[in-house]
């Protein structure tokens, strides 16, 4: 293994591990905030993709896209509230967990009948198509050092949020004690909405980010979605930072597993056997570390919740 | 007398597949159906048993039928094809399986039971994938049904429908019964008040670990079948869209008795076929059943004619 190779490995996992902060941030807000598993989640990463080919052929700028991509998928975040979340905020999980995987069922299936199963193609922006030399011999892509840069910035953007605002500060009261928020005054359910959208719309956000470098297919959001699950957990629900260190840990460890785990393997087994054992040790890796800490360490690397 | 009267939709719905194939349900496309469905509701059963009985919600229950699919088809591969080798082999693999993740899973409780069992559940899926030997990510195709004392029985869809059913009864009747006793007492109080249980001198886990092996167990059962009815195998059968498959098939019927996973599950893929037939996007009608079912149904299929009851009380 090179360095150039690990390098690459690193930059790409870099990249995997923001886009799962993006989608994991508002997971774990409404998870934390509300209590309210949103299976459906994946699905909003989805649609954002889905808002970015569409705009993306109807106005040929991927820029455009992304301007109107957002707000659709703001508005349809807030919509899928009204009509099928807020009915749920006082159910058990269990009613959560098989509502919003109706919900899956519903939306993948319907853009499938909307826009086909064939993936769709978004073009890179100009701007950003070629490469960058990062090192002697390494050209990576602009695109993706790009994803990279505006991931940083957004996460940046969501910290002053979270902690420098009115609505910041009543968001983390609300994750440490939602009942004790509501009765100091605080009209809970209109705050439920506004993390909600925003939580939408950053899983849209990371849709469109991934658009013109992933195939825009449905069922795309499905595995990111068990993902970010992993990477709340890991991080502690409710926790932005344990999100943004936990998604940065899991793209890392999913990306560099893969390329170095059959590496690994072939020490002990004939290449065949190590590629095979390799790819599934991999894949398990950050299922293993979920399992571990939610056996000994419950609340996660980061809790927010008042025990 | 009441015992008997809360067991009445179970074993009417258990006579009704009983004489389904000498009324009219006889046609080798309906038994195929029905045997599926009859396995499913197997896989439920035990699910509901953790649900319903210990309210431990498992995202990973298919897991426990991957095992026991899987081990047909490993046998299969090294022509081991005799089903009194082969089903036992099925069941200890889901139980072991569910004997080593329960033991650190059913320490937690709520959301992160969920998670952990999701978890435990993907890291089936990823080794299934990973047996190439096996098909990898495309699957295996069995020879033949395994045997039963030498003979093809399996292959006959009649008797291969009876042994279903037959099957199903079994683990509805161990499930009840379960529930029935002590142990299901001690289940059901943990699960209602845990801190009370201990304060009484049980401890749960043991309780909770057991119930969780024992619905492994049949779960590799029903995943025994379901290789033997598909005659082919792939990891699409681990993956956690088909765990949240069969925890709706639950709800959909209601957790409060055993019964309502008989209903539901039988209801489930009744409405799968008939809807797969109207419309090529019936997947949309599907979703939106099961948002309205868990929005204006909180008891499931089962809890209605209490619903309607308790509306015409009020009305």
């Amino acid at each position: 293994m090179s360095t150039t190779l690990l390098l690459v490995q690193g930059l790409n996992g870099l990249q995997l591990g923001i886009l799962l902060f993006l989608i994991a941030a508002g997971l774990t807000l409404v998870f934390g905030v509300m209590d309210f598993i949103n299976l459906a989640h994946g699905v909003q990463y989805m649609v954002g993709a889905y808002f970015a080919a569409f705009f993306a052929a109807q106005t040929g700028s991927f820029w455009l896209a992304l301007l109107l991509a957002l707000p659709a998928a703001l508005l349809f975040g807030l919509l899928l509230e009204f009509l099928v979340f807020r009915h749920l905020y006082d159910r058990d999980h269990m009613a959560q967990v098989l509502a919003t995987f109706g919900v899956i069922l519903v939306l993948n299936q319907g853009v499938k009948m909307v826009f086909g199963a064939a993936p769709l193609q978004v073009p890179l922006p100009d701007a950003l198509t070629g490469g960058i030399r990062v090192m002697e011999g390494l050209l990576y892509p602009t695109y993706r050092l790009a994803i990279i840069a505006g991931g940083l910035a957004t996460a940046g953007l969501l910290w002053w949020l979270v902690e420098r605002t009115k609505v910041g500060m009543l968001v983390r009261a609300g994750a440490t004690n939602a009942p004790m928020v509501a009765a100091l005054g605080v009209d809970i359910r209109r705050l439920f909405m506004v993390v909600f959208g925003f939580g939408a719309m950053l899983a849209g956000f990371a849709g469109v980010l991934a658009a013109p470098i992933l195939s825009v297919e449905p069922g795309m959001g499905d595995n990111l979605l068990i993902l970010a699950f992993v990477v709340i957990v890991i991080g502690g629900i409710g926790s932005i930072r344990g999100a943004f260190l936990a998604a940065l840990l899991v793209g890392l460890v999913e990306t560099l597993g893969r390329s170095l785990m059959p590496d690994l393997m072939r020490l002990f087994l004939s290449p065949s056997e190590a590629r095979q054992v390799g790819a599934a040790l991999s894949s398990m890796l950050i299922y293993i570390a979920m399992a571990a800490i939610l056996a000994f360490r419950p609340a996660g690397l980061f809790p927010v919740r008042a025990s | 007398m009441r015992a008997l009267k809360a067991e009445l939709p179970a074993l009417l719905l258990l006579g009704v597949l009983a004489v389904a194939p000498f009324a009219g349900f006889g046609e080798g496309y309906v038994l195929t159906l029905m045997a599926r469905a009859m396995i499913l509701a197997m896989a439920a059963v035990s699910l509901s048993l953790l649900v319903g009985g210990a309210g431990l919600v498992s995202m990973g229950h298919a897991a426990m039928m991957g095992f026991g699919a899987y081990a047909v088809v490993i046998l299969d591969d090294a022509r081991i094809v005799e089903a009194h080798v082969v089903l036992p082999v099925a069941i200890l693999a889901a139980a072991g399986f569910a004997l080593v993740t329960g033991a650190v899973a059913v320490r937690t409780s709520g959301v992160h039971f969920i998670m952990i069992t999701l978890a435990f559940g993907q890291m089936a899926f990823f080794t299934a994938t990973s047996l190439a030997g096996y098909g990898g990510d495309d699957g295996y195709t069995l020879y033949a049904r395994n045997t039963v004392a030498g003979g093809r029985l399996l292959e006959n869809k009649l008797a291969f429908h009876y042994v279903c059913l037959g099957a199903l009864a079994a683990a509805w009747l161990l499930c009840r019964m379960l529930l029935a006793s002590r142990f299901g007492r001690v289940l059901r109080a943990v699960k209602g008040n845990p801190m009370r249980a201990q304060a009484l001198g049980f401890s749960p886990y043991p309780y909770r670990l057991t119930a969780y092996v024992i619905a492994g167990a049949i779960g590799g059962a029903a995943g025994f079948l379901f290789a033997n009815a598909t005659e082919f195998v792939a990891p699409a059968y681990i993956s956690w869209q088909r765990s949240g498959e069969l925890l709706f098939m639950v709800i959909l019927g209601g957790v409060a008795g055993l019964h309502g996973a008989l209903i539901g599950a039988l209801g489930f893929v009744l409405l799968e076929e008939w809807l797969s037939h109207q419309w090529e996007h019936w997947r949309i009608l599907f979703g939106v059943l099961l948002i309205l079912a868990v929005l204006f149904l909180p008891n499931g299929l089962s809890g209605i004619p209490a619903q309607v009851a308790k509306g015409l009380r009020r009305g």
